[in-house]
């Protein structure tokens, strides 16, 4: 953490390695939920990954732990080469729901990890740049109770992406979002990415969202959540939405997860094994 | 909890809801802001129509005090027709001073007029105010007195009841020993210190003051400790992964998510604050409207003894007011979802 108050930005991304994680939730009545088990995943310094699977499969728990905020019951969580052992704003994460701060306007809510981090005063700038980016400029002296489900993703998006992580964990950060408005913060976020190398892991279900951004797709199958296949995304970037592969390649997954979610053990296997063939 | 909570803000709410009104309602609208003026007429046209049955005779203080209202009551109808914006506020208000005028006519009908509450202990509304002009020195004297004391004792019970409020609902240790401590000695009034603070400080000022400060400390830690300690941990979340470190976590997102319970441990440590001051005054402090009033008790000047309440209401719901008008700005982001 000290070394970050120096920086001006973080930048770069990191590396991330999780080895057979597991973590259970218990409730009230003494019984336990297996929210992960065995899951293992490496993704690369600079590596886009989206998690796909359906509600209740142990996404959003993942990115907790990845942040910091939970502790797994078994296995390891590594960025880079050091252990995952508190959060930290090298791993950002923009939560499932806004999380606004009521009691401050959009542009503080946005300048919140600045101000944290005590590095305001020589990034102020970059607020104005980010209120544009997701373009709230006129809404920044607004409150969150003035602002619209979207708006208050794109503040919540625009809080995290602030502080330049090196890795950033998207919890379905454009779920609220209109398609038109969708596709522009789509790109807003690859030209970040790309931009300062950051690694990012995107939770989404919206499939042409997760073909359209990531290098490799992530299918996790639920309770308990483990991967259940890896896709690699071999497209050319920019990506065109309408293009034959960008299409084909949606409806692969389509087949696939209409297998994972309703077949059998074997028409999943048989499905998987198809398309492993077709991508190689 | 309660009595705090029903303690609502009427006229801010009205404001805020500014709106124009339907036609039909411009009826109602014009009698409500007549009714003030026929209430003043009235008022008068009853005392001096009406033979007086108790002595000594009024002055014309009350009927100038009436015609004050009178005047009052056309400015009113006068703003409703010249400036949209107050109108909202002008038809809010034109009933209660109606009504107020009346309370004035129903205490000098039964007291001055028909002499059905004995003297000296009910005098009628003109031997009060004539208390009030005879005695303004010594009652601004001694509401100015009760007001530095009660500043003192309520902001050091204040200052002192964030901070351990804070401590208990942020640290768990704290928590631990704070909480068996609060609940023991938290429920004794600060009234029952009297004797303890009276031979702790010989200075009347100084133990006044400290015995106000317990009664509010006690409220505000309370409130403040459970805002603290419920702060949504969401918020707590965000703001570990944006790199907060403890003073960050307890100064920008526990104290601003434990304002709403802030201001309710602030309130009820006026409330309790304003019942110390006057049993303070009444005892060891030789100053002040408390002091006052069992001072012309003792006289039996009952017009004196209204006059000093009188001035205490306006007194304490002045402040209450201003404590409303803080909450208001303060707590701003939260509009909407303030319910008292
Ligand atoms: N705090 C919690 N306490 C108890 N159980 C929890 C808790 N958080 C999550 N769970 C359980 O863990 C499982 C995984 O939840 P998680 O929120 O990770 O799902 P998800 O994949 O993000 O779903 P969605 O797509 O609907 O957001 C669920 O079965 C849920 O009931
Ligand atoms: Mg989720």
């Amino acid at each position: 953490m000290s070394q970050l108050n120096g920086d001006a930005t973080i930048d770069d991304g990191s590396s991330l390695s999780l080895s057979d994680v597991a973590k259970f939730y218990s409730s009230a009545d003494g019984s336990r939920v297996h929210a992960l088990h065995g899951f293992s995943l490496s993704v690369a310094a600079g590596e886009m990954v989206s998690l796909i699977g359906p509600s209740g499969c142990g996404k959003s728990t993942l990115l907790r732990l990845i942040a910091g905020l939970d502790r797994p019951e078994s296995g390891a969580l590594r960025v880079g080469d050091a252990p995952i052992t508190d959060p930290s704003a090298e791993r950002g994460l923009m939560f499932q729901d806004p999380n606004l701060f009521p009691w401050m306007s959009v542009r503080r809510n946005i300048q919140a990890g600045l101000v944290a981090r005590g590095v305001l005063h020589r990034r102020r700038r970059e607020v104005d740049e980010f209120l544009r980016l997701v373009g709230l400029e006129a809404f920044a002296d607004h409150y969150p109770h003035q602002l619209s489900g979207g708006m208050a993703q794109r503040a919540a998006l625009a809080r995290a992406l602030i502080n330049h992580p090196k890795v950033l964990l998207l919890d379905e950060p454009l779920g609220a979002l209109d398609q038109f408005t969708r596709m522009k913060m789509q790109d807003e976020v690859l030209r970040l990415w790309r931009a300062r190398g950051t690694t990012m892991v995107l939770v989404t279900h919206d499939i042409d969202e997760a073909i359209y951004m990531s290098d490799r797709i992530v299918v996790v199958s639920p309770r308990p959540g483990r991967v259940e296949i890896v896709i690699d995304v071999a497209l050319e970037r920019p990506r065109l939405r309408n293009s034959q592969p960008f299409l084909k390649l949606r409806a692969e997954i389509l087949d696939l997860l209409h297998f994972a979610g309703g077949g059998s053990d074997e028409a999943v296997e048989s499905a998987a094994g198809r398309f492993r063939g077709r991508q190689s | 909890m309660t009595g705090v909570s029903t303690l609502s803000s009427g006229d801010s709410r009205i404001i805020s809801s500014a709106a124009v009104e339907p036609a039909d309602r411009g009826g109602r609208a014009a009698a409500a802001l007549v009714a003030p003026m026929v209430a003043a007429a009235c008022a008068l046209l009853l005392h001096w129509g009406l033979p007086s049955r108790q002595s000594p005779l009024p002055t014309r203080l009350y009927p100038m005090l009436l015609a004050g209202l009178l005047a009052a009551a056309v400015v009113l109808a006068a703003v409703h027709r010249a400036w949209p914006r107050l109108r909202p506020w002008a038809r809010h208000n034109a009933p209660l001073l109606a009504g107020g005028i009346g309370v004035l006519a129903a205490w000098d009908l039964i007291t001055l007029k028909l002499a059905l509450m004995p003297l000296p202990y009910f005098p009628g509304p003109d031997m009060v105010l004539v208390g009030m002009v005879d005695d303004r020195g010594m009652l601004l004297e001694s509401a100015y007195h009760s007001l530095i004391l009660l500043f003192t004792g309520y902001f050091a019970g204040v200052a002192a009841g964030l901070a351990s409020g804070i401590l208990i609902g942020w640290f768990r240790g704290v928590r631990y020993w704070g909480m068996p401590v609060l609940k023991v000695i938290g429920p004794i009034p600060a009234t029952a210190y009297i004797p303890l603070v009276m031979a702790l400080f010989s200075n009347a000022f100084v133990s006044g003051s400290a015995l106000i400060a317990m009664a509010v400390w006690f409220p505000m830690t309370m409130l403040t400790a459970s805002g603290v300690a419920n702060v949504p941990v969401s918020y707590l979340d965000v703001a570990r992964t944006l790199g907060a470190g403890r003073r960050y976590l307890i100064f920008r997102v526990a104290v601003p998510a434990a304002m709403p319970s802030i201001f309710l441990g602030l309130f009820m440590g006026l409330c309790t604050a304003f019942l110390t001051l006057i049993a303070a005054e009444t005892v060891g402090v030789r100053a002040g409207l408390g002091w006052y009033l069992k001072w012309q008790q003792g006289y039996v000047e009952y017009a004196k003894v209204y006059a000093a309440l009188i001035i205490m209401a306006a007194f304490f719901s002045g402040l209450m007011t201003l404590l409303f008008a803080v909450r208001d700005r303060v707590l701003g982001w939260q509009k909407g979802m303030i319910r008292w």
